[in-house]
């Protein structure tokens, strides 16, 4: 499905992805771990397409395609969802309404007649039970004055409309008591298919504990220096990062 | 990827859609001002000769005034000899009694602009005064609005029909002495739109006005006048586009609004004038006077404005607060693109006990374009208690692009509140990049982006108006980001 091959990455002519491999097959879910700085984030943002990041070298090929070569909301109608870090706010723009623009957006990309008003609203309403929004966040404007929790939520209601065959949640669990960090995750565990992957970006083992990886990937200097089971996770728990990065060095 | 900066200068270079000339023959003075042109405008329409006087008493003021330049704005000077001051479809004489009987050309114009003057707009509940020039054509439902005492009626006619309340009301919310240009329209001024509302009547549908500035070299000086009796109500709308020209055309109107005791006037503008093309050749001069008269106690006005036309534009739509506990509102959306230039804003002048007002105003600039917004709350000594809420919020598209603000508050009461927040933001790449990796569309995420930031004032207006609005604003703004 996903197939990352020796991917360079920069911002502003300093490296940050220094020759990452990554195969994610349907249906699996990767955990990517690893230090501040080690360039977690910055795979998310190259994989969604967005500004400011220049590779230097390798491909990205997402089901045949060259994922590199489109635009973000080409990507998008592809099946590739970024949960954000840090939801941006959009004043004034309806929750929904945004939604449905998406929507119909990637619909149209793929081809497919937009659907009626009546039957997105049905879609919204099974939805946002299943990942327990407040429905008054519907019609406010896209994350504006959502709490840190809302906004996560609100990133996964998302996710649960769109339908993304991948989906990257970058640090998801940033910010998050522990009863927002179960709610969000048992909202992306309803949505796990054998169709759907995930890349789970993540700094603490703690949000592993609820999605439980496949696969967990350590990031070290813009390499991935270690690859294993969610055993690893556990691991990394209890000992840090710092004997696989000297071990490394 | 492309830079965002020269996407949003792609989403905002299109082209004028309205941009057609219709060929009629028009009944139009040679170019020049003299007392004898208005002498000619004056007979043409048959005018009594107090009007006449009136005329010649504010082109003797004109005469003595200078061309203001204090706006940031910048223009070449204009030949005020070189135009042409009058200018009429032939078909004047014997108005047509039905659309049958209007040239089939000039209802293919207001065809492919879409303005309703059929049986739809019956439907709609709204009544059309088209002004073609600068005669009105056609005046449609004047009979329902008859019954309710309601008077809305071209503006020479009503010199004819109510010549009382056009001596009693005409200059005395813009003096002919208050601005050169002011004084200039008050002169040569065409034709334009007059309402009266009985006292305790609310109007019983909305007002609309479609302007159309169509002969070459043709200044078109509208003269509208809005009375509001005790008690009453009125929801006026104003709407205008222009077929694309060369040459500058100069627009100098005055509008007048009278609300007395309890009443309320709430006067919406949506305005596309031809801009001019990439390079800033051709576009409208927009030099407006619009001001509203709280004359009474409890009278409230509001003026909600979404501009996006004209190459200059020079407007304060302002609001007097005589009457205590009266109210003034002013919602504006400017939107600039190219070589636009606007200097717009209002004045709200509390005099009155108790007086409210609130200011929105939301600036956007693309292109190369100048946008700044001039605003005066001035607080008077006698205005206890007198309160008001100013919010300026400009956004930039693209980085050639500028915003100006300009607030003046001049507080002479110690019990008056006064509030101003104003902001200036960019169209953030992370918003950008959130809504298209959801799927959205370059073009389609600016244009949320940019409705979003004025929906505040987009709720003000009618709701026909706010969807016309939007669409306006995704049209002038294609090109600007892609």
């Amino acid at each position: 499905m996903l197939e990352i091959k020796n991917l360079h990455a920069e911002v502003d002519g300093k490296p940050i992805l220094r020759g990452i491999d990554l195969t994610v097959r349907p249906g699996e879910t990767h955990a990517i771990m690893g230090p501040n700085g080690s360039g977690k984030s910055t795979l998310s943002h190259v994989l969604a397409g967005r500004d400011g990041y220049t590779v230097t070298e390798g491909s990205v090929s997402f089901n045949g395609k060259q994922l590199l070569d489109l635009e973000p909301e080409e990507r998008a109608g592809e099946g590739v969802f970024l949960a954000f870090q840090y939801p941006v706010e959009i004043p004034g723009v309806n929750n929904v309404y945004m939604l449905k623009a998406a929507l119909n957006g990637i619909r149209a990309y793929r081809g497919e007649k937009e659907l009626s008003a009546v039957d997105f609203l049905k879609l919204v309403k099974s939805r946002v039970k299943a990942v327990g929004l407040d429905e008054s966040l519907l019609n406010r404007p896209v994350n504006e004055g959502f709490s840190g929790g809302e906004k996560k939520r609100n990133e996964v209601f998302q996710m649960s409309v769109l339908e993304p065959r991948l989906a990257i949640l970058d640090e998801t669990d940033s910010g998050l008591d522990i009863d927002a960090l179960k709610a969000v995750a048992e909202g992306v565990n309803a949505l796990r298919d054998a169709a759907r992957s995930f890349i789970v970006v993540t700094h603490y083992q703690r949000l592993l504990d609820y999605i439980v990886p496949d696969y967990v990937h350590v990031l070290s200097k813009g390499r991935i220096i270690k690859s294993g089971g969610k055993e690893l996770a556990l691991e990394l728990e209890a000992r840090g990062y710092d004997w696989l990065t000297s071990e490394a060095a | 990827m492309a830079s965002n900066a020269q996407d949003i200068e792609k989403i905002v270079g299109r082209e004028y859609a309205a941009g057609f000339f219709t060929e009629i023959d028009q009944d139009t003075v040679p170019p020049g001002l003299d007392e004898d042109t208005i002498r000619l405008i004056s007979a043409k329409k048959n005018e009594p000769e107090w009007m006449l006087e009136w005329r010649l008493k504010a082109f003797a003021r004109f005469q003595q005034m200078r061309e203001p330049n204090w706006a940031h704005v910048e223009y070449p000077p204009i030949d005020f000899q070189a135009i042409s001051y009058y200018s009429a479809p032939k078909s004047d004489k014997d108005r047509p009694q039905s659309l049958d009987e209007v040239d089939p050309k000039l209802l293919e114009t207001y065809e492919k602009l879409g303005i309703p003057l059929e049986e739809q707009k019956m439907l709609a509940g709204v009544a059309v005064d088209a002004v073609f020039d600068s005669v009105s054509v056609h005046t449609t439902f004047r009979d329902k609005l008859a019954e309710a005492g309601v008077i809305f009626c071209s503006f020479s006619e009503a010199v004819h029909e109510h010549p009382e309340l056009i001596q009693k009301y005409l200059g005395s919310v813009v003096p002919v002495t208050d601005n050169f240009y002011a004084a200039l329209n008050s002169a040569v001024f065409t034709d334009g739109s007059f309402v009266y509302i009985p006292k305790n009547t609310r109007c019983p549908m909305e007002l609309s006005t479609y302007f159309r500035i169509n002969a070459m070299n043709t200044g078109q000086f509208e003269r509208t006048l809005v009375i509001a009796d005790e008690g009453s109500y009125v929801s006026y709308l104003e709407g205008c586009t222009a077929p694309m020209r060369d040459e500058n055309q100069l627009h100098a109107a005055v509008v007048e609004l009278v609300a007395l005791d309890d009443a309320e006037i709430k006067y919406s503008t949506v305005q596309n004038w031809y801009p001019g093309d990439e390079e800033g050749r051709g576009g409208i001069y927009n030099f407006v006077t619009k001001r509203g008269d709280c004359r009474g106690a409890r009278s409230k006005i509001s003026w909600t404005q979404v501009e996006t036309g004209s190459a200059i534009t020079w407007k304060y739509p302002s609001c007097v607060l005589k009457g205590e506990n009266s109210v003034g509102e002013f919602y504006s959306v400017a939107l600039t693109n190219n070589l636009q230039q606007a200097d717009t804003g209002t004045k709200m002048v509390h005099l009155g006990r108790g007086t409210r007002s609130t200011i929105v105003s939301k600036g956007i600039s693309a292109g190369r374009s100048q946008n700044a917004y001039r605003g005066l709350v001035r607080i008077a000594a006698a205005a206890e208690g007198a309160r008001n809420y100013t919010q300026c919020d400009s956004l930039l598209l693209g980085d050639r692009s500028a915003a100006h603000t300009f607030p003046y508050i001049e507080c002479r009461n110690p019990s008056a509140q006064v509030e101003h927040e104003a902001s200036t933001s960019r169209i953030s790449d992370d918003q950008l990049f959130y809504l298209r990796s959801r799927g959205i569309g370059q073009e389609d995420a600016v244009n949320m982006i940019v409705n979003g930031f004025c929906k505040e004032v987009f709720k003000e207006l009618p709701m026909e108006f706010a969807v016309e609005a939007q669409k306006l604003l995704g049209i002038s703004l294609e090109g600007a980001v892609g």
